[in-house]
């Protein structure tokens, strides 16, 4: 039997492990949104009745974002390792995690993103096509726009599910939340950094969700209805 | 002007526009009716420049616009403002900024497109809703702001699809006088589809009728009313024979088409002066197609120069379509 650890230490655990979360998956959700999300418009554009609807080009990818999205964490994690060296360098800490995570990430927004974009009402988008809008203007200021606050949740959506996997970023020295709790808590059995660093999850995931959700209310014009 | 020229559409074998010809002149409205499938539709899809035709020709002041591409193709729909069928505003933009949208296309500056912007609100009687979301709108004004959206990069043809099929009456009419106007102060033409020959009445100076991808009646309103036989006259004139008539009463019995104030107002008396002969009116009454009053009467004739007075009817500019009683076709 040994004593517990002190608060004040399980503190310092969990301020850094918080801060290697946050790192991995902030950068991963930034990445993750800048190229998922085209590939959700472009899934959108090619689809059967999108601006332009070319099933081959849709057909293969499809495929491959499914195959991408069905692909489990763990696998793509040390799958990915020889491509994360490449990247940045090492295959091992924070940094590693954040190229598994993004892969893992984008085909997930993407699905996403075209599921939101394609319930834009195809007569607001033929209407828009009707002034002589470019399809690039039609994206933007339409299919994005109309959707924004559903893509913010989308986004909120996503962060949630990377902080989820990183927590298998242990497997390869990454840190963070979810490795603390099984490494440190887990594994040693010491119930106050497992029962903390869950405890401290659910607030952060709460916190992070609510967040979203008040930026996406935010950006929605319809809560303007008349009162 | 636009001239529609042989237009065939098909959609996996069912034929939805058969050959469609007709006209609409610059600065009139027509008003495309006809029943459930007739093609009206995808007449205006067409038109909008949303769906291709199989064959034939779109032509909006002589140009063909059917077959372009790129930037041609987006140049062409700007000539044409569409009002889409049912609810088409951005719902995240105010009523400016979906009037706005046509303009940022055409690459109009900022303040360029205020302005503009300025001038269709006050155009449709919108001006107080210009930073209204469309969710804080009513049905009518969303209309009218499509109907200002349409009209914002200047184009010459104005396409409304079932601008006012939503709509209760009174709305309608607001939404009606909105594209009036555009005709009116624009000089724009106007192609109205609609199912409602309240439309036609109310704003339409020519009129053509589908019926299963064909033009069968094609015309201005104000001829085809006194066609007897038209769609158009059976749609939109006061039925004669509510009441049955004793015709034993009469020498003479007959249907008449008055077009116009003087012809509503005074054709009547007059002839009954001229001929000396006994007129009742005993069927029918008296409509508005637009500004212009029109009747269509039953009319009991007794006196010897029933026929004649028929006939001078007919020569002075009512149509005398159809003698129940005594010699067929007079003067027809
Ligand atoms: N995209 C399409 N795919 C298959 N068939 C179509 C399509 N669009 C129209 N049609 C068919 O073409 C015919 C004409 O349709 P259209 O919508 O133009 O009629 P409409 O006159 O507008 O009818 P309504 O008054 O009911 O709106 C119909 O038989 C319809 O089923
Ligand atoms: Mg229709």
């Amino acid at each position: 039997m040994r004593s517990a650890t002190p608060w004040s230490d399980v503190v310092t655990y969990l301020v850094e492990a918080t801060g290697e979360t946050l790192y991995m998956v902030g950068v991963s959700t930034v990445i993750a949104t800048v190229l998922g999300v085209p590939v959700g418009v472009w899934l959108q554009l090619t689809a059967k009745g999108g601006l332009r609807p070319n099933a081959a080009v849709h057909r293969v990818l499809s495929f491959v974002t499914d195959l991408g999205r069905s692909m489990p964490f763990i696998v793509l994690l040390v799958a990915l390792t020889s491509v994360t060296r490449l990247i940045v360098g090492g295959s091992i800490g924070s940094t590693a995690v954040i190229v598994p995570l993004a892969v893992g990430a984008i085909p997930f927004v993407g699905r996403l993103v075209q599921n939101i974009l394609s319930e834009v009402h195809v007569t607001v988008v033929e209407a828009a096509i009707t002034t002589g809008a470019s399809t690039l203007k039609i994206v933007r200021s339409v299919l994005i726009r109309e959707s924004l606050p559903a893509l913010i949740n989308a986004i909120g959506v996503t962060v949630i599910a990377l902080i989820g996997y990183s927590a298998m970023a242990g497997v390869i020295g990454g840190g963070g939340l979810g490795d603390l709790a099984i490494r440190e808590g887990y594994q040693r059995f010491n119930d106050r950094i497992l029962w903390s660093t869950v405890a401290w999850l659910a607030v952060l995931t709460t916190v992070i969700q609510l967040g979203f959700t008040r930026a996406a209310r935010a950006s929605d014009r319809r809560r303007h209805a008349s009162v | 002007m636009i001239t529609v020229e042989n237009l065939t559409k098909s959609f996996q074998g069912v034929n939805a526009l058969n050959g469609v010809t007709l006209d609409v002149q610059a600065g009139t409205v027509l008003g495309v009716v006809g029943p459930s499938g007739a093609g009206k539709s995808t007449l205006a899809r067409c038109v909008a420049l949303l769906e291709r035709p199989d064959s034939g020709a779109i032509r909006v002041d002589g140009t063909d616009i059917t077959s372009l591409d790129g930037s041609a193709l987006r140049a062409a729909r700007r000539q044409i403002g569409v009002v889409p069928q049912g609810d088409s505003l951005l719902r995240q933009r105010t009523a400016a900024g979906n009037i706005a949208l046509p303009l940022e296309s055409a690459g109009v500056p900022g303040p360029q497109r205020r302005s503009r912007v300025g001038e269709l609100l006050d155009l449709v009687g919108l001006t107080d809703k210009a930073g209204a979301y469309p969710d804080q709108l009513s049905g009518g004004q969303r209309q009218r702001i499509a109907v200002a959206r349409a009209l914002a990069a200047n184009p010459s043809v104005l396409l409304a699809d079932e601008p006012t099929s939503a709509l209760d009456p009174e709305t309608t009419g607001s939404v009606l006088t909105v594209l009036d106007r555009a005709r009116a102060e624009l000089g724009v033409t106007v192609l109205v589809v609609t199912h409602d020959m309240g439309v036609v009445r109310k704003i339409c100076d020519d009129v053509a009728v589908l019926e299963q991808g064909r033009v069968v009646e094609h015309g201005k309103v104000l001829d085809l009313v006194g066609d007897a036989g038209s769609r158009t006259s059976s749609a939109l004139l006061p039925a004669v024979d509510l009441n049955p008539v004793n015709e034993s009463s009469y020498d003479r019995v007959a249907d008449v088409v008055l077009v116009g104030f003087a012809a509503v107002g005074a054709l009547l008396p007059e002839v009954a002066n001229r001929f000396g002969v006994e007129l009742n009116i005993v069927g029918g009454g008296l409509t508005r197609l637009g500004e212009t009053p029109v009747a269509r009467f039953r009319l009991g004739l007794n006196g010897e120069r029933s026929d004649s007075a028929l006939e001078w009817i007919s020569e002075a500019g009512g149509a005398v379509q159809r003698s129940l009683k005594g010699p067929q076709g007079v003067a027809a």
